[in-house]
């Protein structure tokens, strides 16, 4: 009995040991399909969402280090390139307010194009998005390291620089949500609009919810003092 | 024993502590000991938030009607006084209820006495002046009157004989339905007269020096917005338009001509919403043509406060109006706000120097502050309500800014520096500081220095300058390494490369002597 059981614990490990060097692997490759998909776009985010050649790891780190991007970059930028009050920035307050707005924008794209025959699931579309933020973590990181190299009168250099990140970023997530739901580029840009809206209701509607919720607890709590004021 | 012992040590050391907690209350930078235990001057810093600032200026004395002798003169107390103006030790006080102007002069000993009493002209018609809104005396002691009541800018000399009147022109350009209504004047080196007159919005009404008009300079621009432009163009009707407001410049609050003889006009009519952007403009140096030439070098354009509660205007709230403006030789400007009655002063570059003053009733306050003159540094401030002048001289933190920056515009850099250095160790939070000591530090070539001093400034060019330096040094001095570190990057690959390549041809070398030898 007790030989069986310790080889099955032995197989048991040997396997999750390979389960996690396949897993890493698969990282590793998603991690480089990065370089595939903003060099070759339209090809790299067809495969990414139908040949399922990417990782939701792969994807998350992406997002986690555009967003630790931003925040290093308003904190170590030289201040000669950028207006930032080191003394009032809150660093979860940036990341929160990237964050949620991406995720509002991907949770809107989803809940607009499934309604319209987009082929992408709202896991397609997060992976997309995260890897068309792979061009400006690649530019910008490095240029806040470089930012403490230049002198102000060489700004131009370090704001073309910028700007091609920021525009090869936008072109990706475009190309992304188009070739995600198989939609035309005119498609593409309605929805994008569409999003924004849809985006907006979103808020609307959880503003509403809490104002309410909170209007709701206040409701009970001023209850339950009159009560006491009532028993005392 | 030892229990004695510990209680000893015990006792001891709190003395101890006792005493050094009373060594570090007696610091000497204790804002009780010169009797002032709070300080009203402020500042803005890079990011516009408020900066507490030692004091710059303090009341000297406050000069009142009492003060003046005015009871036992005629029991007159001044009443609505509109201007002021200070030539040499003399200081004119346009006391415009009662029709008059006060010379008042500073002695020696730093009192002031009431001189002479100007209210009537001899040779003229009519001789008494009637509400006089300005007074200006020129470099030959001739006194300009801005006779408001009697429609006339009236010239005498200094025993008050008149010379020449300045009335309403008769030339086609100027409005004949309009009173001619002269409230503010200057006069330039060549004794050209530059009038400020009520329901003239073409700009300020210039006279030759001898009496004859020659037309406007500097109108109010404009400004109308695109959206209220199409609106009104296109959208409303015949009636609407003629009931809405036109589009007309308005007029200006305020002169004051500076030692160039370029005229700074302050202007107190504007959308509080163009401040910020600079549309606004409410204060100007005119050229001679009539054109803003004032430089603003500072992040924020010189509008008095940043920061304002919205309301009526009649209040404390808004933006600060600038009513009056006065200029140093140095270029500095000095401005008052007739809504919180403070006072602020700007260098030539538009930089914020300090900012003080409050509404009240106790000296250094203000209820209703209407002009402000000054004599070397002293900022003299008429307040019309309490019918006052207070005297503000500047503190050591004052004059040392001032030296500093005179010293600066001198080219003696280094003891500019050293003026910023004791600048800074009374208000840490100055920025103009760190810049002046940044510039001496990059002329001594230290470079790293100057940068850091540069930072704390906020000042990006004079940094990128000095950066500049610090890495061209920086590079000439570990350029060996530089180089060493480029060839090793460039040549490890290529070895590395010389090294598999060499060993595959070895394991190819060997594979085809297998396979010989196996065939």
């Amino acid at each position: 009995m007790s030989r069986t059981k310790s080889i099955k614990t032995a197989t048991d490990s040997a396997e999750r040991a390979a389960d996690r060097k396949a897993w890493w692997s698969r990282y590793r490759a998603g991690l480089k399909y990065a370089f595939h998909v903003i060099s070759h776009p339209f090809d790299g985010f067809w495969d990414l969402a139908h040949e399922n050649k990417g990782s939701l790891a792969a994807a998350n780190t992406f997002l986690v280090l555009f967003l630790m991007t931003r925040v290093l970059k308003l904190l170590c930028t030289n201040f000669q390139f950028i207006s930032a009050p080191v003394q009032h920035i809150n660093v979860l307050e940036e990341a929160g307010s990237l964050l949620v707005p991406f995720l509002v924008l991907c949770l809107a794209n989803w809940a607009m194009t499934t309604l319209f025959d987009g082929k992408g699931r709202f896991k397609d579309i997060y992976i997309a998005m995260c890897f068309a933020l792979v061009p400006y973590i690649l530019i910008q990181l490095p240029m806040i390291l470089v930012s403490n190299m230049l002198a102000f009168d060489e700004a131009s250099f370090y704001s073309v620089l910028l700007a091609i990140s920021v525009i090869w970023s936008v072109f990706l997530a475009f190309v992304g949500l188009m070739e995600v739901h198989d939609y035309s580029p005119a498609k593409t840009f309605i929805f994008l609009i569409a999003t924004v809206v849809g985006a907006c209701v979103i808020l609307f509607l959880v503003l509403t919810f809490f104002s309410l919720l909170s209007d709701a607890i206040g409701y009970f709590v001023t209850f339950y003092r009159e009560i006491v004021y009532r028993l005392y | 024993m030892t229990r004695m012992k510990r209680v000893l040590t015990c006792v001891l050391c709190a003395v101890l502590l006792l005493c050094e907690t009373a060594a570090l209350a007696d610091d000497s930078y204790d804002l009780n000991k010169d009797g002032f235990s709070t300080s009203y001057t402020y500042g803005y810093d890079y990011w516009g938030d408020v900066i507490a600032s030692p004091d710059a200026y303090r009341v000297e004395t406050v000069i009142d009607s009492v003060d003046l002798g005015l009871d036992l003169l005629d029991g007159k107390r001044m009443s609505k006084p509109q201007a002021l103006f200070a030539r040499g030790n003399d200081l004119y006080i346009c006391d415009t209820g009662n029709n008059r102007i006060l010379q008042v002069r500073r002695e020696a000993s730093g009192k002031y006495s009431l001189t002479r009493v100007i209210d009537k002209v001899t040779g003229a018609e009519p001789e008494a002046i009637k509400s006089p809104y300005d007074v200006y005396v020129d470099e030959q002691d001739n006194i300009y009157v801005a006779d408001y009541g009697n429609f006339r800018v009236i010239k005498m000399d200094k025993d008050l004989n008149r010379i020449l009147e300045f009335t309403k022109p008769s030339d086609a350009t100027f409005d004949q339905n309009l009173d001619f209504l002269p409230k503010k004047i200057v006069i330039d080196a060549a004794g050209r007269l530059y009038a400020l007159v009520q329901n003239v919005n073409k700009g300020l009404v210039k006279y030759e020096n001898d009496g004859t008009f020659t037309g406007f300079i500097g109108a109010n621009e404009v400004i109308v917005s695109t959206g209220e432009y199409i609106w009104k163009r296109y959208f409303q009707t015949q009636e609407q338009r003629n009931k809405s407001e036109a589009f007309v410049p308005t007029e200006y609050e305020n002169i004051y001509m500076d030692k160039d003889g370029f005229i700074y006009a302050t202007n107190t009519v504007f959308d509080e919403y163009d401040l910020k952007w600079d549309n606004a403009k409410p204060i100007r140096r005119l050229n001679g043509i009539g054109t803003d030439i004032l430089i603003k070098n500072d992040r924020y354009p010189p509008i008095g406060d940043l920061y304002w509660e919205e309301g009526s205007q009649s209040q404390e709230y808004g933006p600060s109006r600038l009513t009056d403006v006065t200029v140093f030789d140095n270029d500095i400007y000095v401005m008052i706000d007739r809504i919180r009655g403070r006072v602020f002063g700007y260098d030539s570059q538009g930089i914020m120097l300090w900012a003080f003053g409050t509404k009240g009733n106790v000296d250094g306050a203000f209820t209703g502050a209407i002009s402000i003159e000054h004599i070397g540094y002293d900022l003299y401030v008429l307040d019309q309500l309490k019918g006052s002048v207070t005297v503000f001289t500047p503190t050591e933190y004052g004059s040392t800014i001032y030296s500093a920056i005179e010293t600066y515009q001198d080219g003696d850099y280094d003891a500019s520096a050293e003026l910023w250095t004791a600048v800074m160790k009374q208000n840490a939070n100055y920025a103009m500081a760190y810049r002046g000591i940044g510039r001496a530090l990059l002329r001594q070539d230290k470079f790293k220095e100057a940068m850091e001093y540069f930072e704390r400034a906020h000042d990006r060019d004079n940094y990128g300058r000095a950066f500049k330096l610090y890495r061209k040094e920086w590079v000439e001095k570990n350029v060996w390494w530089i180089v060493l570190i480029l060839a090793a990057l460039l040549l490890i690959p290529v070895i590395s490369g010389r090294v598999n390549r060499m060993k595959w041809e070895v394991i190819m070398h060997e594979q085809n002597k297998v396979h010989k030898d196996g065939n």
